[in-house]
């Protein structure tokens, strides 16, 4: 039997395997969690992995299994919102810089170098800071440093195509610049965006983790992964469990996204465009 | 080259201009009045007026902006709210510990960067090259904060050969002290700046190691290196003085925008470290909601940043006649 080109791609499989059992165990984290996210149960701290408690309990002897499936929850979410909204803007900055050129895209270029011009995790911080924490708030800040990646590969791609015999021919038709951009233009950077969204999804996965680490993610009790982490590591000399595995979570999490990325872009993105912007 | 270095330092204005904008518009971006925000709940109305005031929020925004340009030309970035100083007094006393644990990791990512990318090139396919890209990928994917914990607990906490945390004699006078005749002084400081800067370095260590890689399967290719091979030079000659000098020009310019992402990463490292520079005093700063100081420290970050991409784009013209006069 003949296995289809994409299921070649190890990236691909494997990566795409990861995300969807990420995916699923978010979903349907209310029947997979065995045991309440945040019910206490003082006899049973630190525990080690058992048939009881899948992955331990933290220190508070709580099931790290129902607390890690329920993270998946939040940091999918803040994921999926943040890198919808983040494309969404890019895209648009990006076809109207690369397609009308001259001064609107001139200046639209100068306002993606600015926001590329500040570290990520650093106007990250600064934007909860002012705005609180919460889904919407810590979507947002993420938004703010990530939407630049697609801009610069939408204006790129749209340079090209722009250029191309049949986008020329569509013009010389009489189309409108409207149809131009959403018909012609747009279908063809699909490829990129989508790679640039499975990357982007492991940055704001590792963004949002950052900010629940240092603090100033979802309040407790929220199962964050990273305020698991955060309070793993107040008792990493005796108890390290709890830190690695939730480490690790948010690492696998990550390198999935990674590795689908780099799986969609060997197959959708065979010239690389989206190597412009990708890996900040 | 001239004209090129011009045109790039004309650059910066529309940037440094827009930088200030951006985190101006930080302050606009608090719900609800800021100076009854800064306070807290107990505050008195004539508490928060005086705030206000002294804030300057009463003016419209345009004259406000107008303002923090004419304060920053004079150098002064306002008062810290919480820290009865300055916020560039502050900024300033802080600072150099994040530059040099950035560049550290930035030449230690380099370092490692460039010799598991050129390893996994020349044995395309092998063994070698396989573990090198695996661990490429594991460091891309891998949080800084979680590094930096699991190299604490190897080295300092378990194996106990470094200190796990602090920050030793700054770089600059330690080694100052190793050249008159003190070398544990320095060597007490790369003990300390060993672990949060290999932490700090392994994510662009990885990114640059796939660049790398690439970059060298491009240049093997070329015809130059076959005719450097067919005089008979030997491999490690070609590889280093034909092939790597060429294809480490595409990775100079990504190597100026790590930067970024490792003054970003410093600020979670020095939390897990207890390294006493800028990343520290904006988790305070942000703890306290100090906003003023949240300002210094974004601005100061963003600054950096620039000035690092424009030495590093200056040094590529510098080596690519392509660049400066194309």
């Amino acid at each position: 039997m003949r296995i289809p080109k994409p299921l070649r791609n190890p990236s691909l499989v494997v990566g795409g395997l990861i995300v969807l059992t990420l995916v699923s165990l978010a979903v349907f984290a209310p029947v997979l969690a065995t045991h309440s996210v945040d019910l206490p149960d003082m006899r049973n701290r630190f525990s080690y992995p058992s048939a009881e408690h899948l992955l331990g309990t933290d220190n508070l002897g709580r099931d790290l299994w129902s607390r890690l499936i329920y993270g998946a929850r939040i940091s999918l979410s803040i994921g999926v919102i943040s890198v919808t909204t983040a494309a969404l803007i890019g895209t648009t900055v990006g076809l109207a810089a690369g397609y009308f050129g001259g001064w609107i895209d001139m200046l639209l270029m100068r306002i993606t170098d600015v926001f590329l011009g500040f570290p990520a995790v650093v106007l990250t911080l600064a934007i909860v800071a002012v705005l609180g924490p919460g889904i919407v708030n810590i979507s947002a800040a993420i938004i703010a440093v990530t939407w630049t990646e697609y801009a610069r590969v939408v204006r790129a791609t749209t340079l090209v195509l722009r250029e191309q015999n049949y986008v020329q021919a569509a013009r010389a038709l009489g189309a409108s610049w409207p149809r131009i951009l959403f018909r012609e233009i747009l279908p063809n950077t699909l490829g990129p965006i989508v790679v640039l969204a499975s990357l982007g999804l492991g940055t704001a996965v590792i963004i949002e983790s950052a900010m629940s680490f240092l603090g100033f993610g979802l309040p407790p009790p929220t199962p964050t992964w990273g305020w698991t982490l955060s309070f793993g590591t107040r008792f990493i000399r005796d108890e390290p469990w709890l830190s690695i595995i939730s480490g690790a979570t948010i690492m696998i999490t990550v390198l999935g996204f990674n590795l689908l990325g780099d799986g969609l872009r060997d197959i959708l993105d065979p010239r690389q465009l989206s190597r412009v912007g990708a890996n900040k | 080259m001239v004209a090129y270095v011009t045109r790039r330092l004309l650059l910066l204005i529309p940037m440094a201009i827009g930088m200030v904008v951006v985190t101006f518009g930080l302050l606009l971006l608090v719900p609800g009045d800021p100076a009854a925000v800064l306070l807290g709940p107990e505050a008195s109305p004539e508490m928060i007026q005086n705030l206000r005031q002294s804030l300057g929020l009463d003016d419209p925004w345009y004259v406000r902006l107008g303002g923090y340009f004419w304060q920053l030309l004079h150098g002064d970035m306002g008062r810290s709210i919480f820290q009865s100083a300055p916020v560039s007094e502050i900024i300033a006393g802080r600072i150099g510990a994040t530059i040099e644990l950035a560049v550290v990791a930035l030449l230690l990512s380099t370092l490692i960067g460039v010799t598991l990318g050129v390893v996994a090139a020349i044995r395309q396919g092998s063994i070698v090259d396989t573990v090198s890209m695996l661990l490429a990928q594991l460091g891309v994917s891998m949080p800084v904060y979680w590094l930096g914990l699991l190299l604490m607990m190897a080295f300092a906490v378990t194996l106990g050969w470094l200190p796990s945390i602090g920050r030793g004699t700054p770089m600059p006078e330690a080694l100052w002290a190793a050249v008159t005749g003190r070398p544990q002084v320095l060597w007490d400081s790369i003990t300390h700046i060993l672990l949060p800067a290999l932490a700090l370095a392994a994510n662009s260590a990885a990114i640059i190691s796939r660049l790398v890689r690439t970059s060298m399967l491009e240049v093997l290719r070329e015809d130059f290196v076959r005719t450097a091979y067919a005089k008979g030079l030997r491999r490690n000659r070609v590889v280093v003085r034909h092939a790597l000098r060429n294809a480490l020009l595409p990775v100079l310019s990504v190597i100026g925008l790590r930067f970024g992402a490792l003054l970003g990463g410093a600020v979670l490292v020095e939390m897990i470290f207890a390294w006493p520079g800028l990343g520290q005093l904006t988790f305070s700063a942000v703890s306290q909601r100090d906003l003023p100081l949240i300002q210094g420290i974004v601005l100061t970050f963003a600054l950096i940043f620039a000035l690092v991409n424009l030495v590093v784009d200056l040094l590529y013209a510098a080596v690519d006649p392509r660049i400066r006069l194309g």
